[in-house]
Parts: structure tokens; C-alpha cells; sequence
């Protein structure tokens, strides 16, 4: 059984549907249930077209469903108002899916939400488990969701970017439960690449896939983190990085400079780097430069204050940090490490300990303490 | 999205502002009160922002190791405990803004005189999963 393929025709699939005139929430809840019939059905009586089977199936659930709430609605003495399918323009049919998924008005986790099971055909229990949530939960959050977007008419031209930020927070939530959330991230990505020519949306599977060519390397056996540095470089993924900067390559050959294609150009830099010690850190203070001229976010000034420090020093990379929002998360982290490297080590052992204090996150909160805690024990001794 | 926890208390946080003991309320303000938390759960639920809430009794056991081969040592409840927690509720939600307003909600529950308790609710953020973006530096 091939959930990869399965969920690969979910897209498809469900705006056949649609374009025979089942309206979206309803053609959603019918494609679900095609796909869990096919989980039952496939294994001992696999079909000869999986596609032609799902859109059988699934438009039957959706006629079934129809009927009985049309019978309902008699019962209620209810006019019945379909409105006939009009002419279908020339729009590519899975790119509005992924516009309509990640429409403005939704929320970004109901966005996410939505996105996971309509695009990338996961069943609620699996969403849920992802998220760590109540099955029931995520049942409403995604049914809320399709009734915030049931008056956008599908057709309606969508912005790309906002695509993208759905597929960047999937991404980012990482691992939990039986769904890779990464890999589907990227697996979603690609798929939106084979429908839009676009050099943001090339610019940010470039930056999952070096990434995620990292993810093995990234953190030790008993769970915690390994910084950047300290990584076994064998241990990447060579045939990941090589996709990602030859789609990041031709993305900037472009001359359509945005976020995406500059993170993924800074974590190409790392990428190339044989050892910590070989990275190009002044190119990588060039990116970032680059980064905060497309973006007003603080974090990239607080980033690029750790590449000051790399490629100029830890005192330069201080002066960069003054200029920073110290109430950002992480900038008493950032502080801590250049005071260690500049040999203050009283001091990045008080910044390591208060930057464990203000961590959001476990494994961050432990590698920041094992950090404060390494030089107390030095300096004791 | 991100997870919170709302922590009432029994002793411990603030006064509110209609500080009158349960047991001095009317059963029709106590049932009112029970209805509208039980509302308030039904609610997070339909909106997609309800992962658990549980009610804990009142008094507890300290318990800890006592070295190899003995039973544990407990002792306790110890009535002078400052902090004494009365129940949780945990919410998934997309900000932090979002989180203040669902627990000033809460804290509007009805007690006496069927008027809002102005309970003082502490809200924690869990710390989240590490992203996978965020690539650390030597520093974080």
C-alpha cells in the first residue's frame, strides 16, 4: 500500500470534485473519506488507476452525503439551491487549492491545519498527533477553518507568500507523533515548485532541504542539541545539499532576491563549509546584510551579530549585538557565546544561565545550562 | 501556535475581586459557576483551542526517595504551604494575546452574588518543541 502516493493524488482528487460543483468543505470530507476506504480496500484488491478509483469513490461519498442532506433539507420544507458549476477559467487547479488553504483570513494554525489534510491528505488523527492535541480538537479547527473560507470562490487569484508562510511553520514545528512534519513540509513545497515558477517558493525548498540535510547531525543520541560547530559534517546529507544549492542556484540566477533565497544562501555557505572552521563568515555577514534590507525582522540583526563575531571578532560582534533589541529571545544566548569566545567567561556564564531562564524551548533551555554550568566547573577549578 | 497552561489556584495567587468563598455561595451560584467553566471548555473546543483541563483535590502528599531498598518517605499536606493548586487547563493558540484574553474570560466566571469572580488565573507558556530552523550557534 503507497500512503506516499495516496496522499500525492489527494490534491487532484479533491478539485476534480470541485469542479464538478461539490462545494469545498464537503468535497474535502468526502475526499477523507475516499482515502481512509482506500487504506482498508487497497491492500488485499489494489486498483489498476489509484486516481480514477479515489475520484469514483470519493465523488460517490460526495453524492451520498449530498443526497442525504438535500433529503434533510426537504424534510425542513427547504428549497434546494445548487448553484450549477459555471465555465471553468484557465487557472491551475492544485495552486488555488494551496491559495485557498492558506487564505488570509484563516489563522495561521487553522491555515496549517487545513493545508496538512486538504493538500497533503493526512487524516485528523494524524494532524492532532502531530500538533499534540485532542483528535476533537483538531476536528473543529479544521472544520472551522472551512467555513471561514466557504464564501472564497476558488478561482480567486491568491498571493504566493502566504503559501509559503504555511509551509515554513509545518516546516519548523519539526518532529513529533508518526508524521514527519519536516518532511512533508518539503514534500508539500516541492509539489507547489511543480506548479508555480516562482523564485521564492525554488528559494524555500532550497532552505528545507539544506536544512533538513543537517537534521541527522543536529542532535545527539540522548536528544540534545549539537551546535553548528560541533556537528559531524559526514553526517550531513551530501545528496540534500547538492538539490538545495542547485535549486537555490538558479533561483538567484533569477535576480528576484527575496527572504527565502537569502536564508537558504546563508545555510548553503554552512552547507559548503568541509569544517566549522572553513566557513566563509564574511559572505555570510554579506547575507544577512541582504537579509535585513528585505525584511525589518530583529532576529535576522541578532543572527548577524554571531556572523560579526565569526567574521570579525567577539568585540565587533558585541558592538553588532549593542544595536540590538535586547528583549529579543535568544539575545542573552547570542551575548553568552561572544563573551565566550572574547575569554570572559564570568560573564558568558551569567548570560548562559539567564538565557536558559528565558529559553522557549526544552531542548535550548538544556543545551543553554550545560553551557553555564561547563564554565562554572572551569572556573572552580 | 502555542501551548499554555492556566493555572487556578486554591491559596496562593492574588485576592479577587469577589472573594467569597465557595462554601458561602448559594447552590444556584455554585451550579451557574460549574456551568459556565463547563461552557467555557465546550467553547475552546468548537473554536479548535482545547487540549486538556483537570480538577485536583485539595490536599496532597509530599513524597520523595529515601535511598535504596526503602519505601519512599511521604509526609505532609502541610496546611502552611503557600502555593496550593486547584486545577489546570491547557490551551493551543496563536499568540500569546490570545492566551491573556482566553484567561481573562475564565477569570470572569460567576461567584457570588452571581457576579464574575475576578480570579487572579496564572498563565504559563509550555516550552515549545525545538524548531527546526533555528540552527544553533555555539550560543543557542
Amino acid at each position: 500500500m503507497d500512503e506516499a502516493l495516496l496522499r500525492s493524488l489527494t490534491p487532484s482528487v479533491l478539485t476534480v470534485l470541485v469542479r464538478r460543483g461539490a462545494d469545498f468543505a464537503a468535497a474535502e470530507d468526502a475526499v477523507q473519506d475516499a482515502l481512509v476506504e482506500a487504506v482498508r480496500v487497497w491492500p488485499a484488491d489494489p486498483p489498476r488507476d489509484a486516481k480514477g478509483w479515489l475520484i469514483t469513490v470519493a465523488w460517490r461519498k460526495f453524492l451520498d452525503q449530498a443526497r442525504a442532506d438535500s433529503a434533510r433539507r426537504r424534510r425542513e420544507d427547504r428549497v434546494d439551491e445548487e448553484p450549477a458549476p459555471g465555465p471553468t477559467p484557465a487557472v491551475d487547479d492544485t495552486l488555488q487549492l494551496y491559495f485557498l488553504c492558506a487564505h488570509p483570513s484563516l489563522t495561521p494554525s487553522s491555515a496549517v491545519a487545513l493545508t496538512l489534510r486538504a493538500v497533503g491528505g493526512l487524516t485528523t488523527r494524524q494532524i492532532a498527533e502531530a500538533y499534540l492535541v485532542p483528535e476533537t480538537t483538531m476536528a473543529q479547527r479544521i472544520s472551522r477553518a472551512k467555513r471561514t473560507v466557504s464564501g472564497v470562490r476558488f478561482e480567486q487569484p491568491g498571493d504566493v507568500a502566504t503559501v509559503l508562510r504555511v509551509l515554513y511553520l509545518v516546516f519548523n514545528e519539526g518532529y513529533s507523533g508518526d508524521i514527519d512534519l519536516a518532511a512533508e513540509a518539503i514534500r508539500l513545497t516541492r509539489q507547489l515548485a511543480a506548479h508555480i515558477d516562482h523564485p521564492e517558493v525554488a528559494g524555500l525548498l532550497a532552505l528545507m532541504l539544506l536544512h533538513h540535510a543537517r537534521r541527522a547531525a543536529r542532535t545527539a543520541p540522548d536528544g540534545s542539541l549539537v551546535p553548528l560547530a560541533e556537528q559531524d559534517r559526514g553526517r550531513w546529507d551530501t545528496a540534500s545539499i547538492a538539490e538545495g544549492v542547485g535549486i537555490l542556484q538558479a533561483a538567484l540566477a533569477r535576480d528576484r532576491l527575496g527572504e527565502f533565497q537569502a536564508q537558504a544562501a546563508i545555510a548553503a555557505l554552512h552547507a559548503d563549509a568541509p569544517t566549522a572552521g572553513e566557513t566563509d563568515w564574511v559572505q555570510i555577514v554579506e547575507w544577512y546584510d541582504e537579509l535585513a534590507r528585505l525584511t525589518d525582522n530583529p532576529v535576522v540583526r541578532l543572527n548577524r551579530a554571531v556572523a560579526v563575531g565569526e567574521a570579525d571578532g567577539p568585540r565587533a560582534g558585541l558592538a553588532a549585538l549593542a544595536a540590538v533589541d535586547a528583549s529579543l529571545p535568544r539575545h542573552a544566548a547570542v551575548a553568552a557565546y561572544l563573551h565566550e569566545r572574547d575569554g570572559d567567561l564570568t560573564t558568558a556564564a551569567l548570560l548562559y544561565a539567564e538565557a536558559a531562564r528565558k529559553a522557549t524551548n526544552l531542548a535550548e533551555r538544556d543545551h543553554l545550562t550545560l553551557r553555564a554550568a561547563r564554565l562554572n566547573s572551569r572556573r572552580c577549578r | 501556535m502555542a501551548k499554555y497552561l492556566l493555572l487556578k489556584h486554591y491559596r496562593g495567587a492574588p485576592a479577587a475581586v469577589n472573594d467569597v468563598p465557595m462554601d458561602h455561595w448559594t447552590p444556584e451560584e455554585i451550579s451557574a459557576h460549574v456551568q459556565y467553566m463547563r461552557d467555557f471548555a465546550d467553547r475552546l473546543e468548537k473554536t479548535g483551542e482545547y487540549v486538556d483541563g483537570q480538577a485536583l483535590a485539595p490536599e496532597g502528599t509530599w513524597v520523595r526517595y529515601d535511598g535504596e531498598g526503602r519505601p519512599p518517605v511521604t509526609d505532609g499536606p502541610f496546611a502552611e504551604t503557600k502555593d496550593l493548586v486547584a486545577g489546570w487547563m491547557v490551551i493551543d493558540v496563536d499568540s500569546y494575546d490570545r492566551a491573556v484574553e482566553l484567561a481573562g474570560e475564565l477569570s470572569a466566571a460567576p461567584g457570588a452574588g452571581g457576579k464574575p469572580i475576578h480570579e487572579w488565573l496564572e498563565l504559563r507558556p509550555f516550552l515549545a518543541p525545538s524548531p527546526t530552523v533555528t540552527d544553533c550557534h555555539a550560543g543557542g
